[in-house]
């Protein structure tokens, strides 16, 4: 579990995150969301220490990664998976040599061990035939795939996914979704998803975060998005025509 | 002016000191110094020879056209060029020459790994990333000079014979005495240490250029132009240094 306490973070003067209070739980996907620009991408850095808050407490089953010594938080990071927006695949390695990165660099397993390990990482996102490829020979999804492969190989217990549907059609996107749910129910891990994809937030998120210039506006699950009356998540996820009326059918069917 | 100048300078030895620490895995280390010796060093060598070749021929066709006169002896066009190649062309102005080709292919790559995120997967994945980047550049670079500096005093001199081979515009004997004439073994010496020096500065300062970019391609386009200017005037002010220091 990861418990946010009183975050705070500006800019040269301007708060982007302020007193930011949320529990991001075990065992389910926690989505941030929010508009661009509302502050997700700078809580996620701060979370993950891309970047120091100038307030407040980020604990990680109780270890707090604000006051650890450099030591510790690279032992912490040692823990987390990451998939960035751009999936941040090294170009000049092949696809199974990306996986295979973080376990050539901290595993205590021979070549063979982590060959094996990469390989099931790879099989496990449907990505195992184009092992020899290199990034730039991929599609965005299969990118995707491939960084999700490379943040579940060292068996992390905290996965972070930054934008993971940005740039993919609709059924790729679903596809992305579903790995990161089933992974992270498999493995029991707490994940953070960063999204403003609304097939993402119906779709996985169990514990919703809404951002709303920088403070926290709303929080509940995926079912509780349907029935809020809070007018700015409203206004954020059911933004356009066919959407409000396809809630509104919605909530008479459920009544 | 000089605020932003030593901020950037309190940069560089910060990165400095994040990069000469011990790599997390020796072996990843000598799997990614090899990558680099065939990147900056074995790639650098066509371009050395070439323009070496050329250079030692010129060089050897001025002296002997130009300045060579009736009453200075046969072999001063040889002798001239071998002590140009050695004490200030095959050193200095070869590293002129890499911080354009080397230093902008470093300062570029790491840029594009900043702006692309692959320097921050490395941060999350408990990775030091300047030493795991920086490190085998600047072991591979300083390594492999001097072999570049051996084969560009090498080509330079076989420039010359070809003038006079082909050209015929200096006997094979005269420029071979020439070469011969008053060899000061020291003076290759202090080329190979002069680009030690060159080879650290093309390599740590192309490196902080692109490992502090910040946005886009067009910042990666100005990082690597800034490092080749900052390295070029790097090496002419410390040539100057060096060579009164190693000259005395």
């Amino acid at each position: 579990m990861i418990i946010v306490q009183n975050l705070n973070k500006s800019f040269d003067g301007r708060q982007v995150l302020c007193d930011i209070n949320v529990e991001f739980l075990n065992g389910q996907t926690n989505l941030i969301i929010g508009q661009s620009g509302s502050g997700k991408t700078v809580l996620m850095n701060n979370i993950v220490g891309l970047l120091q808050p100038e307030a407040g407490h980020i604990l990680y089953d109780g270890r707090d990664i604000t006051v650890m010594s450099k030591k510790e938080r690279t032992l912490l990071r040692r823990e987390m998976g990451m998939l960035f927006q751009g999936s941040a695949l090294f170009d000049s390695m092949t696809v199974l040599d990306n996986v295979m990165f973080p376990l050539d660099m901290f595993s205590t397993m021979n070549y063979k061990e982590r060959k094996k390990r990469a390989q099931f990482c790879l099989d496990r996102v449907n990505m195992l035939e184009a092992q020899d490829k290199f990034p730039n020979e991929l599609s965005g999804g299969m990118q995707k795939r491939t960084a999700i492969a490379r943040a579940i190989a060292m068996e992390p217990h905290y996965l972070f996914c930054d934008e993971p549907n940005s740039g993919l059609d609709p059924k790729t996107s679903i596809v992305i979704d579903k790995l990161i749910s089933d992974i992270t129910h498999e493995n029991n891990i707490t994940t953070v998803v960063n999204t403003h994809d609304m097939n993402s937030v119906i779709g996985i998120g169990e514990n919703i975060l809404f951002i709303d210039n920088g403070r926290k506006a709303w929080q509940g699950s995926n079912k509780d998005v349907l029935t809020s009356d809070n007018k700015q998540l409203n206004d954020f996820i059911f933004a356009s025509e066919f959407s409000k009326q396809l809630r509104q059918d919605i909530i008479a069917n459920m009544q | 002016m000089i605020r932003k100048r030593l901020q950037t300078l309190g940069e560089y030895l910060i990165l400095m000191g994040r990069t000469f620490q011990r790599p997390e895995r020796m072996r990843m280390f000598f799997k990614k110094y090899y990558q680099e010796v065939m990147n900056l060093g074995i790639n650098s060598i066509g371009i050395v020879l070439l323009i070496s070749l050329f250079i030692g021929a010129v060089i050897c066709i001025q002296i002997k056209l130009n300045i060579q006169s009736i009453w200075m002896p046969t072999w001063t066009s040889g002798y001239t060029t071998r002590e140009i190649m050695l004490l200030e062309f095959s050193s200095a102005i070869m590293c002129l020459i890499l911080a354009g080709k080397v230093g902008s292919n470093i300062a570029s790559e790491i840029g594009t790994m900043r702006i692309t995120q692959q320097i921050d997967a490395l941060e999350i994945m408990g990775v030091n990333s300047a030493s795991h980047i920086i490190l085998p550049k600047i072991a591979a670079l300083v390594s492999f000079v001097p072999i570049l500096v051996t084969f560009s005093v090498a080509a330079g001199i076989a420039g010359a014979y070809c003038t006079a081979y082909f050209a015929h515009i200096i006997t094979p004997t005269d420029l071979t005495l020439g070469l011969q004439h008053s060899f000061t073994p020291w003076f290759f010496w202090m080329g190979v240490i002069k680009s030690l020096f060159f080879a650290f500065i093309i390599a740590s300062v192309s490196s902080y250029y692109g490992y502090n970019v910040k946005g886009g391609s067009i910042e990666v386009g100005k990082a690597s132009t800034t490092a080749v200017v900052s390295c070029s005037i790097l090496i002419l002010f410390s040539d100057i240094f060096l060579t009164q220091l190693l000259s005395t």
